[in-house]
């Protein structure tokens, strides 16, 4: 089999706030295209300082970080990021906020209004363009907050625990929705969560993170191949996948204790 | 928290008012108190229909003096902290002076606004704005800096200009902030254009606001005729107050969480 191209590469990365420990250390990672990777370990392991890496948002402290070949800063074209908030400005209509990252792109308004309304007919949300957030619910929030980050057919997705404040049934949903919307638009992914489950359904590789300081202290594949539905849930082999992932956090978090 | 009911909201500042004029009447009938230290509800009533010519146009210059003030520190005041707001070191340089003019009293100034702005409207105007632009510029500024952490990380993710920071996100962020600013300084406008009226209006030689008409009705003696003034001064600042308020509603209704609806 070829190795697929990196998309992201970490080598020897570590990351401080000011004069304090290191939040990461010597981090070592590849991410080819096409990988949908869940970041999971301990509160305050740096999962979500990886992600703001990657962005561009925060710069390393020390070692190289390349992101689609370039600095994290220049690729910030071609990349997107969900907050775990949906981040929808509340004066914008549903409408408008799908178009806000196009619209700051520089899209053509009759373009950016027909990607719009596509995306937003895709994540089930056409009828509700001319609201605006606050009569949303948490999981329509977070549609929208999708649809406006594939506005930009981001070739790298990076998601900070976007479902984290949803109900489990929601959270199940979207977590279909998300995989059904990567199948339409093809993107590489960078996904951090705390639950277990949640990475084995979405993930092909699940990497496994220790905390003071983040370093990933293991990685489990999980090879469900592409088409994954409601129905894998209830199989043994993703119970026992999720039973693997589980011991092993298990095992970091007695370590950091 | 349960929303009162619509009557009692209308019904209890009622009742609540009329106690205060069955105490009113009680001190005058028990205390004998005379009317030219507190005249009667109806007497006041009766002076005001009879200065009513005066009452009003009265109240339309100070109306006048207070919209140019509130206007200038509206506008000059969203301009100034758009200004500090978004530099550091203009923040730091400038702010600090800002609050040591706040923590001037007017009083003390305004001979010097007399001898700079000249009596009369522009001495009126110049009072009436140094009062009601310091909130706005506190709340504006404080607003533009508040913008919510996660959306300017979206914006920077998008690679979005400082220009489009500003207009696209932190000054609709800052829009209810800079609103309640307006609200503040709509209280003090009117009370600003009536001392300055009271102060430097009578020099230009009666531009015939109710700080002048103040003046020259505790000159007369005429006490009812002087609450009549605080009576018209009170409906003067209530009108400014509700059309801020119905500005804060217009721009604010459709999306703010100080305004949710129940319907959904």
């Amino acid at each position: 089999m070829t190795a697929a191209p990196s998309i992201v590469e970490f080598r020897e990365v570590e990351k401080r706030y000011g004069d304090g420990p290191p939040v990461l250390a010597r981090m070592n990672l590849t991410l080819a295209r096409g990988d949908f990777i869940s970041l999971i370990g301990p509160s305050g392991c740096g999962k979500s300082t990886v992600l703001k890496l990657v962005s561009g948002l925060n710069p390393p402290t020390s070692g190289d970080l390349t992101v689609l070949g370039t600095s994290p800063r220049a690729a910030r074209d071609r990349q997107a990021f969900i907050f775990q908030d949906a981040t929808l400005l509340p004066w914008l209509t549903v409408q408008k906020n799908t178009e806000l990252l196009m619209c700051l792109r520089g899209t053509e308004e009759s373009e950016r209004r027909q990607q719009a309304e596509e995306l937003l007919a895709l994540v089930g949300l056409d009828k509700v363009r001319a609201y605006y957030p606050r009569q949303l619910s948490g999981g329509m929030k977070m549609r929208v907050s999708i649809a406006r980050a594939l506005s930009l057919a981001p070739e790298l997705l990076l998601l900070d625990e976007p479902f984290g404040a949803l109900d489990e049934m929601s959270r199940f949903r979207l977590n279909e929705e998300l995989l059904a919307l990567r199948s339409r638009k093809p993107f590489t992914a960078m996904f951090v969560t705390h639950s277990v489950a949640e990475a084995v359904f979405l993930s092909n590789r699940i990497l496994v993170m220790g905390a003071h300081p983040g370093r990933i202290v293991a990685e489990v594949a999980v090879d469900f191949g592409p088409e994954r539905g409601p129905n894998l849930r209830a199989g043994h082999a993703f119970l026992d996948k999720v039973n693997e992932v589980t011991r092993l956090l298990h095992r970091v978090e007695a370590a950091v204790a | 928290m349960k929303r009162a009911p619509t009557w009692m909201i209308w019904l209890l500042p009622v009742a609540s008012g009329l106690f205060f004029v069955a105490i009113w009447l009680g001190v005058k009938k028990v205390g004998g108190v005379s009317d030219w230290l507190l005249p009667t509800p109806g007497q006041i009533l009766n002076a005001a229909v009879q200065e009513r010519g005066r009452l009003l146009a009265a109240a339309g210059n100070t109306a006048l003096g207070a919209l140019a003030g509130f206007s200038l520190a509206a506008s000059g005041g969203m301009l100034l902290a758009l200004c500090i707001g978004i530099s550091r070191p203009l923040r730091a340089a400038f702010y600090p002076w800002l609050l040591v003019l706040q923590m001037t009293p007017v009083i003390v100034l305004t001979p010097i606004i007399v001898l700079w702005a000249g009596p009369g409207f522009p001495g009126i105007v110049t009072i009436t704005w140094l009062i009601s632009f310091f909130p706005i510029v506190a709340n504006t500024t404080q607003g533009l800096l508040s913008a919510d952490q996660n959306h300017v990380g979206l914006f920077r993710m998008a690679n979005a200009s400082s220009w489009q920071e500003l207009w696209r996100l932190r000054v609709p962020s800052a829009m209810p902030y800079y609103l309640a600013g307006l609200r503040i300084a709509a209280t003090l406008a009117p009370i600003g254009a009536i001392f300055g009226e009271y102060m430097v209006g009578n020099a230009s030689g009666g531009s015939g606001g109710l700080g002048f008409l103040v003046y020259v009705y505790n000159t007369q003696i005429k006490i009812p005729a002087l609450f009549a003034t605080a009576l018209t001064s009170c409906l003067l600042g209530f009108i400014f107050v509700a059309t801020v308020a119905l500005l804060n509603w217009a721009v604010l209704h459709k999306w703010h969480d100080s305004f949710e609806r129940s319907d959904h």
